[in-house]
């Protein structure tokens, strides 16, 4: 009983001020803040952040630090991240978490494959990954240059004889023009890796999980749904028998291969109807 | 699902249906899909109870729809559901878990409550929830549920289109839940649920405002749990039908507790973001331990019995 009540209380929302804001590109800027239960954070794990009057929004962890600041990357998209957007210097938000499981720190052979703002936390677990790896090839794609995100912080990251860092770009601005998927396939032709991390829209995701199963390599893919609770308990979030807040948000191609039907296909909206993606 | 433990000892026939064991699914958890309503049957479940369902679809409300406090969350979702044309299909695959399946139905009329169970039960469910106690919808819920004379029309509508049980679920935010509980049962309600979430509010001290978006919402979790023992002994004071005990159970000893005050089954919710599905497998293992402990030959010889001293 004791227990428990901790374990709710445990995840309690607190407030905090924003301390910086970066404009990485058009459309996405990064914000930090201090928070002690978010900066424990592992790469994978979200958080929930209430901007008050308007909404709250899961948001991937782009980073965590041992003096307590927190990073995310938002997008603008819709009402709320467009209301986050303008947010400025000093002003307060809500957080809730981190919550959600983590990539697994696999050693050896890496392929890592991350389009949009699903590059925050690939490039998260790359940072924390960094010295376990005998070799990286991470793979990140944008529809233009202007987009493609995090480019300085993963040549910094990633800097080194044992990583290659491939860019795409959809109209061909930057790196090599297509999807971000059309290098892979060379890629599995050539070399062998012994696991794949995976972040992005979710039709780019499948793709990489269908590559990964023909050519029997080991991958883990962080999931976006719909959230409300983020505890596991309100179904929003639900694929398959799955939910993406509590038994996510990364699953593994073994847990992917049993939502085949929906992975990459389906979501649930607002009022819990399968919708296409 | 629980192997050993489909025992004579644990099974409950509650108004007519059968379960192999005492615990189900509250409703309002993860209930919006059949393939989680599986993971809560794997996870040991007697029975299931989706998530409320009307006759349109509702998108609920905006975040913050969940609060986590010290000893529990509050909650407004807002009814979020598909409506009920959308929804059979969940309830036609959710027949195929081997359990009874409960329907919870909402309205804003009582036709609406009328013609949304009957779809439901046209769907196979094995009986219907009324959700007459939601404490953040207008002109639903608790509405209803707060006052006899509605819920009688409701509860009556009902029984006349459906021939399945029909669940009546009470509201604790009333003065005299004995009262509403007798009207239900005299409407023709095979069975109460006791109780919906207490209606609460929590005010951000930084933010200087209310957190949820709807403002209030509805208590659920260890802090309510005495107020549920409470409202249903209350109720097997004065009603004949069985009740549904709900509301803070997490672990056997809180499931006993709530039989013991006269509940012939009971429902977990909260817990499950604590335990995880298989809070319904370690229930009912204790409430079994308990039973042999105690030399009681089935758990139907515990429901009530705090009242027979």
């Amino acid at each position: 009983m004791k227990l428990s009540a901790y374990r709710i209380a445990a995840n309690k929302l607190r407030t905090t001020h924003i301390l910086s804001v970066e404009t990485e590109s058009p459309t996405v800027k990064i914000f930090t803040f201090k928070d002690k239960q978010c900066a424990r954070a592992k790469p994978g794990q979200f958080l929930m952040l209430w901007i008050p009057s308007i909404d709250e929004i899961p948001l991937s962890i782009l980073d965590a630090k041992e003096n307590g600041i927190v990073s995310v990357a938002v997008r603008n998209v819709g009402e709320a991240t467009g209301a986050f957007d303008n947010k400025s210097v000093g002003e307060l938000v809500g957080i809730r978490g981190p919550f959600g499981n983590c990539f697994t720190l696999k050693g050896g052979r890496i392929l890592m494959v991350s389009g949009g703002t699903g590059t925050a936390p690939i490039l998260f677990l790359a940072e924390r990954l960094a010295p376990k790896i005998a070799k990286l090839v991470f793979v990140l794609g944008a529809k233009t240059k202007g987009e493609l995100l995090f480019m300085n912080k993963s040549k910094r990251t990633l800097g080194g004889e044992k990583t290659q860092l491939i860019a795409t770009t959809e109209d061909g601005s930057y790196g090599i023009k297509g999807l971000v998927t059309k290098p892979l396939e060379r890629l599995f032709e050539r070399e062998r890796f012994d696991m794949i991390y995976t972040c992005g829209p979710e039709k780019m995701m499948r793709k990489v999980f269908d590559l990964a199963e023909k050519y029997g390599v080991g991958l883990e893919a962080s999931l976006e749904r719909l959230m409300r609770c983020a505890i596991g308990l309100c179904g929003s979030c639900v694929i398959g028998r799955y939910r993406v807040c509590k038994d996510g948000p990364v699953f593994t191609a073994k847990q992917l291969r049993a939502v085949k039907s929906e992975f990459g296909i389906s979501k649930r909206d607002f009022n819990g109807r399968k919708i296409s993606l | 699902m629980i192997g050993h433990l489909k025992t004579n000892r644990l099974c409950v026939d509650l108004a007519g249906l059968r379960l192999a064991n005492p615990t189900m699914l509250a409703s309002g958890i993860l209930g919006l899909s059949a393939e989680s309503l599986g993971s809560i049957v794997t996870g040991g479940a007697g029975a299931i109870v989706t998530k409320s369902v009307g006759l349109k679809p509702r998108e609920g409300y905006a975040n913050p729809t969940v609060v986590q406090t010290s000893y529990g969350l509050i909650n407004a979702m807002g009814l979020p559901n598909p409506g009920i044309t959308e929804f059979v299909k969940e309830i036609h695959e959710a027949k195929s878990f081997g359990v009874p399946v409960i329907v919870s139905v909402y309205g804003f009329s009582a036709e609406e409550y009328a013609t949304v169970a009957k779809r439901a039960v046209g769907a196979g469910a094995d009986a219907v929830e009324l959700n007459v106690s939601c404490p953040h919808v207008k002109e639903t819920g608790s509405e209803i549920g707060q006052n006899p004379k509605i819920l009688t029309e409701v509860v009556r509508k009902v029984k006349t289109v459906v021939e399945k049980p029909v669940f009546v679920k009470l509201s604790p935010n009333v003065t005299n839940i004995a009262e509403i509980a007798e009207a239900a049962a005299k409407a023709g309600a095979n069975a109460l649920t006791a109780i919906n979430t207490v209606k609460a509010m929590t005010i951000d001290t930084e933010i200087t405002m209310p957190i949820l978006s709807n403002k209030t919402g509805g208590l659920s979790g260890p802090a309510i749990k005495p107020i549920a023992v409470r409202c249903i002994y209350e109720i097997y004071e004065r009603v004949k039908v069985p009740i549904i005990g709900c509301g803070g159970i997490t672990n056997w000893r809180d499931a006993v507790e709530f039989l013991l005050a006269g509940a012939t089954t009971v429902q977990i919710g909260t817990a499950i973001a604590l335990k995880g599905p298989n809070v319904f497998k370690k229930i009912t293992h204790g409430i079994d331990a308990y039973l042999k402990r105690k030399s009681f030959k089935s758990v139907n010889e515990i429901v009530g019995l705090s009242h027979c001293s």
